[in-house]
């Protein structure tokens, strides 16, 4: 009793269960959101990274095009970026309230970030380790899937690391225009309604997942890295 | 084996095109070692780059058993690396994988099953004595414990040709030889033709067969190794030589010291066919004469020994002429340099 008391004196407005609403809401979108960053930020890194100058498959053409929309996609800022693709987010998934209607803007706006991340990394790889590759007669899928990626992975994951802290904080700007999550949570029910002690839980909340992937990430890191 | 046809490989970046291989024509025979000397910039790297389609020439061809390299392309060129391995200076081994799973990619590359690159994995750690490391990653290893994993991984797909991009420039005189004599080992057991270049004239001399000196895109000087090595042509080659210090000329025999004593003086100079004759030794016995090494400078080559020697023997006018005849007959050049 003592201990429900306490905690009705200081956080008198938070109901738990929509707090846990709130968390899983974010972490849907971040997770999700996350993945698609994940596979459309390496194939675009890729891209970028073989027809750069002196790449693979030099073509000014289609890195000139690439990078542009990656530069352009990656200066918007997230709050505008959200309102641009109302239309397309309402074209492809039917609404643009709740968690599902935040992925498109969330995922435009962090697959380019991370694409640049994955150019970076990739150019971090030995170009002796890919000539050798060469003169050995591989593939591109050999080249591209047994040796960038894996020579490249510890910064592909803390590239993945930052990115998905970037993602739980534009999941929470989505949260104020309707998305849910812990954003929402914050905005509606702490400052709208003046209460801040949900506002402070929430914020706290977003810390504790913004430190636990942050954690997750180094040990990834350190455990794929045999330099 | 490989023939060069009139190689010329033109960089042209806007400016000033530079010809980094400047008419290049050689050929070599199956089972040699041979050794492409030059400093950076003589063009030996984008040569030995020719060999196996990482570089182009603008013109001339590049044959490989027949097979025209300069023109392959796309899966025929695909199929043909697989049979020209390199080993590079900086090893260039994927730091992600241990040294067995380094040695198998050129295996996964030539999609060998997954039994048979198990075997001949265990069987190449063996033969680079490299046991007991299989799991270790090549930031564990040492200089030459990484080349040797290079070696391997270069040997997995039983090559047609070793080519040696300056590989063993990294590592310290003493783990250069070691990989030297596993090169040589490689060669001698397998008959494996292997290319080199180096910039290290000791390379040369320890294993290889024939040498061709470049200069400015340009092969100046090419021939055995001995032959090079005792009469060197050109101003640059004499300077390769005189990298081996042995050779220097300083260190030449001083006649004057000679002057005092009784008997004769004779000059021997071996070129390599008298591999492994203890020649002073057979003269001692026959002529019973007690011969006297003054001053020599003998060194070892894959093609046996050679360099020159200087002895000091008191002998008669006729002793003297069958000696000369019997070094002649085992074909040692013989000199007097002064009469008795």
């Amino acid at each position: 009793m003592a201990e429900s008391n306490l905690a009705e004196q200081w956080f008198p407005h938070l109901d738990l269960d929509s707090l846990w609403a709130a968390t899983q809401e974010t972490l849907y979108m971040t997770a999700l959101s996350g993945v698609a960053t994940f596979v459309f930020g390496i194939v675009l890194g890729l891209a970028l990274f073989l027809t750069a100058k002196g790449g693979l498959f030099h073509n000014r053409a289609v890195y000139s095009v690439i990078s542009v929309l990656v530069n352009v996609f990656r200066s918007i800022p997230f709050i505008i970026l959200i309102v641009l693709l109302i239309p397309f987010t309402k074209a492809i998934v039917g609404t643009i309230l709740g968690a599902d209607a935040a992925l498109p803007a969330l995922i435009v706006g962090a697959a380019p970030f991370y694409a640049r991340l994955v150019e970076i990394a990739l150019r971090e790889v030995d170009k002796g380790v890919i000539e050798a590759t060469r003169s050995m007669g591989a593939r591109l899928s050999t080249l591209i899937f047994r040796v960038l990626l894996p020579e490249s992975s510890p910064a592909l994951v803390s590239g993945i690391t930052v990115t998905l802290i970037a993602l739980v904080s534009y999941s929470a700007m989505a949260g104020v225009i309707g998305a849910g999550g812990l954003g929402n949570l914050a905005y509606l029910e702490g400052f709208q309604r003046n209460h801040n002690d949900v506002t402070l839980v929430a914020t706290v909340t977003i810390l504790i997942i913004v430190f636990i992937i942050q954690f997750c990430g180094d040990v990834v890191t350190s455990l794929l890295d045999k330099r | 084996m490989i023939v060069l046809n009139q190689i010329r490989k033109i960089f042209d970046n806007g400016k000033a095109p530079i010809a980094a291989v400047d008419d290049v024509s050689l050929t070599v025979e199956q089972g040699q070692i041979y050794g492409i000397i030059g400093y950076s910039g003589a063009g030996k790297s984008t040569l030995i780059r020719l060999l196996n389609g990482l570089e182009k020439p603008t013109s001339g061809s590049v044959l490989i058993n027949g097979q025209d390299i300069s023109a392959a392309r796309g899966e025929t060129l695909r199929r043909a690396r697989l049979k020209i391995s390199m080993v590079f200076q900086h090893f260039n081994l994927l730091w992600s994988r241990t040294v067995s799973e380094n040695i198998a990619f050129s295996m996964q590359i030539a999609g060998a099953p997954k039994a048979q690159i198990k075997a001949r994995v265990a069987e190449l750690i063996d033969l680079v004595g490299l046991k007991g490391r299989e799991n270790a990653y090549p930031s564990q290893l040492s200089g030459g414990q990484k080349q040797r994993v290079g070696i391997a991984r270069a040997l997995a797909n039983s090559p047609d040709v070793l080519l040696c991009d300056e590989a063993t420039s990294a590592l310290d005189p003493q783990t250069t030889d070691q990989i030297l004599d596993l090169l040589l080992d490689i060669n001698r057991r397998f008959g494996l033709t292997i290319v080199l270049i180096t910039h290290e004239m000791h390379v040369v001399r320890k294993i290889c067969d024939r040498v061709a000196v470049m200069e400015n895109g340009r092969v100046v000087e090419e021939g055995e190794v001995i032959r090079v090595f005792t009469h060197p042509q050109k101003p640059i080659t004499q300077q390769f030589v005189r990298q081996v210090s042995q050779y220097a000329e300083d260190e030449a025999f001083n006649p004057e010291l000679a002057n005092d004593l009784q008997g004769s003086v004779i000059k021997l100079t071996f070129t390599g066919h008298s591999t492994h004759q203890p020649i002073v030794g057979e003269l001692t016995l026959r002529y019973g004469l007690p011969f006297n090494i003054l001053h020599g400078k003998m060194t070892q080559t894959a093609h046996g020994v050679f360099g020159q020697l200087w002895l000091h023997v008191v002998a008669t006018e006729e002793q003297l002429n069958n000696i000369l005849a019997d070094l002649q007959r085992s074909d040692i050049d013989s000199e007097v340099i002064k009469h008795g």
